[in-house]
């Protein structure tokens, strides 16, 4: 590869890119936006649960449960009737997401050491809601429970588990959702921006006026990825600095791991990213195709979900996407502060899907048809 | 006519796209100095026959050679060798003029006083010094063309391919880029040119007549008009390609 050609061509890259009314406003304004916005917006935090409570004991015990409820923070009690169907109408209509039924003669029950049953029902149109709003309830009214009987100079019996949750102790949903934003900036910037770029050459005509000089196509497509590459890791750094800054969240682990995996991950989505501009004569068949891709790399690489709550042929496949392993060492460095060691596996998969695209990239690239 | 070795072999060169044979069968020499005018109807296989011959497109049979270098098995040493303008004039338009031929003279290897100088002669000669500065974008198709040409000839090729170099362009136009195309030709450049204009031919050495992926006619301008009795190009084209069969778009 001819080094002169090389620089002739970014130089050219890097005009092209500065003289586009929309890329370089692109490129600053999408990750600024995403790494601000997004961690705020796209939230699956529970904050505000809706209790409805049919209490049908009308004893001291109730009152103070149901006031203990309401005053949690993420609890509040929107209606307290004696009538089971107002309860429901409640639910039904969306306004309460967990319905607490109290027996009538709960607290005399537990006064003479019977167990009676509390009843909860969710409301599982919003799943995570229903379910974690349903234990919230259930903890804070055992809780009211063993106070009680305390007081009352009884033993009060165990109140279940007690759940203390590692790396991300308030289970603040930013903490899982910057690391994955990051995952995503790099597959669009690395991935599909070059994409774009090389197809737009092909519509042009401009690549095949290159295609008959001597320029050699490591060398042609190396300058359209360098550019990318850096304003990848940039992007990268930018993510960091605004994690840090404006959600306090730094990584736990090594910095350095964090731009090594970003290396293989950006290598591996341009070489990903070349060979579908290689397949693609138009702009919308690669943008269709990047799409298709998109769509898989977000749902299945547990970045959103995750990969724990698939079913087990899914479970597979998600090794075969290589932002799976991207985003296991993105959280794991940062949450869990995980070192090399632990994370050798995941770096040799991506290591290697790097190797592989770029061979790929490289294979289907053609100067003649 | 010049009477040393062929700077272009074509030898039974064949073309196909599944069933369909868009280049079939054709040879033809040219040799250095000529303009060679490779003319036919739209869908006659022109384009893919020059593709094959600047080593962009891989013959399915038989073989090219130009400037010594085999298209398919040595298809750099082709491209090193040759220019290469598009019919539409394919520039970075958001580059400058000069940043356009600055790139085509590095990606040919040239070094930057090589460079410097042939750009200030081709400018001069093409009245584009004025206008280094401007975005290709911007300039009207008249000046692109100019400027096309001189992005292919600024390494000074042995061989110059011009793909209908003249759609879009007046009449004065036309007739100024064909002096251009002369003038190269007077200083050694072969020149191998497409073209639908046929009053353009009369200005070749010798002419092919391509119809159907076959070369149907080739001789000199004036040789095919008394063969066939006529007086003007135009009548030649008519009669040669009456036998089209493939649609005329």
């Amino acid at each position: 590869m001819n080094i002169r050609i090389l620089k002739a061509l970014l130089k050219k890259e890097l005009l092209l890119m500065r003289r586009n009314p929309f890329i370089p406003k692109m490129i600053l304004a999408m990750p600024v936006m995403v790494m601000l916005l997004l961690p705020l917006v796209a939230n699956l935090d529970v904050s505000k649960v809706n209790v409805a409570v049919v209490d049908n004991d009308k004893g001291m015990l109730s009152r103070r449960m149901v006031a203990d409820i309401d005053a949690a923070g993420e609890l509040s009690v929107i209606g307290v009737s004696e009538s089971f169907g107002y309860g429901m109408m409640l639910v039904e209509k969306g306004e309460a997401d967990v319905l607490l039924t109290i027996p009538e003669g709960f607290e005399r029950g537990i006064l003479v050491g019977d167990t009676p049953k509390l009843d909860l029902r969710a409301n599982g149109v919003n799943a995570t809601k229903g379910m974690l709003g349903s234990q919230y309830a259930g903890s804070s009214a055992a809780a009211t429970i063993s106070r009680y009987l305390k007081g009352m100079g009884m033993a009060a019996e165990t109140t279940g588990p007690s759940v203390v949750n590692l790396f991300n102790p308030t289970l603040d949903f930013r903490y899982f959702m910057i690391p994955a934003l990051m995952v995503v900036l790099i597959i669009i910037i690395c991935g599909f921006l070059p994409t774009l770029n090389l197809v737009s050459e092909k519509e042009s005509g401009t690549i095949e006026a290159m295609n008959v000089t001597p320029v050699g196509k490591f060398a042609f497509v190396l300058s359209k990825l360098i550019p990318f590459w850096a304003v990848g890791l940039l992007v990268v750094s930018v993510g960091m600095l605004v994690g840090w800054l404006v959600y306090g969240l730094a990584p736990t682990g090594s910095v350095g791991l964090i731009y090594l995996a970003a290396v293989l991950f950006a290598l591996a989505m341009s070489g990903l990213g070349v060979t579908i501009a290689n397949k693609s004569a138009t702009m919308l068949q690669s943008i269709f195709v990047m799409f298709a891709c998109i769509m898989v790399f977000q749902l299945m690489s547990g970045l959103f979900t995750p990969i724990d709550s698939m079913p087990e042929w899914a479970r597979v496949v998600t090794y075969a996407i290589p932002p799976r392993y991207f985003n296991e060492i993105m959280r794991a460095v940062y949450l869990k502060g995980a070192g090399s060691a632990d994370l050798a596996f995941d770096f040799a998969a991506l290591g290697g899907f790097a190797i592989l695209f770029c061979l790929t990239a490289a294979a289907t690239y053609r100067k003649q048809s | 006519m010049p009477v040393n070795e062929p700077i272009i072999i074509a030898d039974r060169l064949t073309k196909r796209f599944g069933d369909f044979t868009a280049v079939d069968n054709i040879s033809f020499e040219v040799y250095p100095g000529e303009i060679f005018g490779f003319l036919g109807a739209n869908g006659a296989g022109k384009t893919t026959a020059m593709k094959m011959l600047c080593g962009l497109s891989r013959p399915s049979a038989g073989k090219a050679v130009i400037v010594g270098h085999d298209a398919a098995a040595d298809s750099e040493g082709v491209k090193r060798s040759i220019g290469y303008m598009s019919q539409r004039f394919t520039l970075y338009s958001s580059l400058t003029v000069g940043e356009n031929l600055e790139l085509f003279g590095s990606v040919y290897g040239m070094t930057a006083e090589e460079f410097a100088r042939r750009r200030d002669l081709l400018c001069g000669e093409l009245g584009l010094d004025g206008k280094l500065g401007a975005m290709a974008g911007s300039l009207p198709p008249g000046w692109r063309q100019k400027l096309a040409f001189a992005a292919a000839t600024i390494h000074n090729p042995r061989v110059l391919f011009l793909d209908e170099p003249t759609g879009g362009v007046d009449p004065v136009g036309r007739r100024g880029f064909w002096e251009l195309i002369c003038k190269a030709a007077s200083e050694g450049m072969t020149v191998f040119v497409t073209t639908h204009y046929l009053d353009e031919a009369e200005y070749c050495d010798r002419v092919s007549i391509m119809v159907d992926g076959k070369i149907e006619a080739l001789d000199t301008p004036a040789s095919l008009k008394s063969s066939l009795g006529v007086s003007t190009m135009d009548e030649v084209f008519r009669r040669v390609a009456a036998s089209a069969s493939r649609a005329d778009n």
